[in-house]
């Protein structure tokens, strides 16, 4: 096989049909760029899941009346609560932070909004048992048998939060996937299609080649190299193209969300190691789409 | 060196058969003229024998190919041993003399330091030295037609199939051509010619096989086109 000649052959493929190659080029890369923000956002929820699992909390936020007289949890019923607590299976630790230590918190957390700590009163604040359990995906037991007892206001699941969170960022994550896949046909169709115009142009060619014995392969592999090049070409647009978004767009909307540590932050990184996913994929369905329409549409 | 035993070709938009029962042997180093009217079934016999078709019944040997029988990816290996000439020369606009008969060993995967070195030599059989470097439109009918025959012979087949090479060309001009087969038939190169060309046939005096309606009506070992035309 002399690769010189398939090359030159993939070239002139690909120069001849430029209009075509530009476009099956940009489809490819705008689908492979949504997988790649499929991906990405894939990556963000593993990362959020991992960082958080450790943290959630159930808070069990006691009444105003107990918030106000029960310093220590000395007496009833902040006392027997804590028991109770402690001995419901499933739980790790529980702490008790009354109303003064809860304010602190507070002011610790709004550190930036000194406005709202100036507006905001200790009295706000209800004394808190701060529970952590071996299990966060078993929030609901203490939800359950804790909310309504006598002393108690309110019982949050911080895992609640957490779930609509991840609630958005699965949408978008799905959204992404499902566009991805939309385009991803639309690739697929102009691939076959620029396949066929070029098996079209130089169907001289491929009459004499056929002729004089050229093998399937000599015949066949110039219009598959094509389809890949242009499938690579995408990939290295997408992953460019997500770099910049990153960079540009991304880290601007989001930088206070990264920052401040709700967010995981994305690094270049992530992309790099999604790249070669897009590129294996790319390669994959150029490729066989190649070999596809070749078998079926194109008589060589 | 060809040899058709009972073949009839059946195409499935006709019920009349293209070819019907037909036997016939063609021995190494003859020259044969296949004529007949249109639609009596010479292409069909050409493309029999390149494997584009396959016959409906009967066997067809080319070489030690068994054509109808051998497998798909044995069929690259029939073709490089059966050179083509056609009436419509089919050479690629773009590419030089040199490149258009070079092209047709590259795409069999021959090394470039016999492809340099065979081209030049076929070209001057054909008598096409000095026009190497020139594209198909800057030359004459014959001339294009002369690359195209370099092009059929340069992987020095054992069978040269020609469909009416001269049927574009005025009779000067399809003598010089018919030259050129006879010679290269006489390094031992089986020639299959149809034509519809009474003068070169009746001139040739080489065997005639006429065909119509697909069958072989006359097989004349020196003939000439038409008996009492």
């Amino acid at each position: 096989m002399r690769t010189s000649f398939v090359f030159s052959e993939v070239v002139t493929g690909l120069r001849r049909n430029v209009t075509m190659t530009i476009a099956m080029i940009l489809t490819t890369a705008i689908s492979l760029g949504l997988l790649g923000g499929g991906l990405l956002v894939v990556r963000m929820v593993d990362k959020m899941q991992a960082n958080y699992q450790g943290k959630l909390e159930v808070a069990v936020l006691l009444t105003n009346d107990v918030s106000a007289n029960d310093q220590d949890c000395s007496s009833q019923p902040c006392s027997g609560l804590r028991t109770s607590l402690q001995t419901t299976s499933g739980v790790e630790t529980v702490v008790f932070e009354n109303r003064e230590k809860g304010f602190e918190r507070f002011k610790r957390i709004f550190e930036a909004q000194p406005e709202l700590v100036k507006l905001a009163r200790p009295e706000a604040i209800p004394a808190t048992f701060r529970v952590k359990l071996e299990d966060p995906e078993r929030a609901d037991v203490i939800v359950r048998e804790f909310s309504g007892k006598a002393g108690v206001k309110s019982v949050d699941d911080q895992g609640k939060f957490l779930d609509r969170l991840f609630n958005v960022l699965n949408g978008v994550r799905d959204g992404a996937l499902f566009l991805a896949l939309l385009q991803a046909l639309a690739a697929l169709l102009l691939i076959s299609n620029t396949i066929q115009v070029s098996a079209y142009t130089r169907r001289t060619e491929v009459g004499i080649m056929r002729l004089v014995g050229a093998t399937r392969w000599y015949t066949q592999l110039p219009f598959l190299i094509e389809a890949v090049v242009a499938g690579i070409i995408g990939a290295v647009v997408s992953v460019v193209g997500l770099i910049l978004f990153k960079a540009f767009i991304l880290d601007r909307v989001l930088g206070d969300l990264f920052s401040s540590g709700i967010l995981p932050t994305l690094g270049q990184l992530d992309v790099l190691i999604i790249a070669p996913i897009l590129f294996g994929v790319s390669v994959l369905i150029s490729a066989l789409t190649g070999y596809v329409t070749l078998r079926l549409y194109v008589r060589l | 060196m060809i040899r058709l035993e009972h073949v009839s070709k059946v195409y499935k938009t006709s019920t009349r058969p293209a070819l019907d029962d037909v036997s016939v042997e063609m021995d190494k180093g003859e020259f044969v003229f296949l004529i007949g009217p249109s639609g009596s079934g010479k292409s069909t016999f050409l493309r029999l024998l390149l494997r584009e078709e396959v016959p409906s019944k009967g066997r067809v040997y080319v070489s030690n190919f068994d054509v109808a029988k051998m497998s798909r990816r044995r069929v690259p290996r029939l073709r490089q041993s059966i050179g083509c000439v056609f009436q419509d020369f089919r050479l690629l606009a773009q590419k030089t003399v040199a490149e258009n008969v070079a092209f047709a060993l590259e795409v069999i995967g021959k090394p470039k330091n016999t492809i340099v070195k065979v081209v030049p030599e076929v070209l001057q059989l054909v008598g096409l030295e000095g026009k190497a470097d020139r594209l198909p439109h800057e030359l004459s009918g014959g001339e294009q037609q002369r690359v195209a025959i370099a092009r059929a012979f340069v992987n020095r087949p054992l069978v040269l199939i020609a469909d009416e090479p001269t049927g574009n060309l005025d009779p000067d001009t399809s003598q010089d051509i018919m030259l050129l087969l006879e010679r290269i038939n006489r390094t031992g190169t089986t020639v299959v010619m149809a034509t519809h060309d009474h003068g070169i046939v009746d001139s040739m005096r080489r065997r005639v096989v006429e065909l119509d309606n697909g069958r072989v009506v006359r097989d004349d070992a020196r003939g000439v086109y038409g008996v009492g035309r």
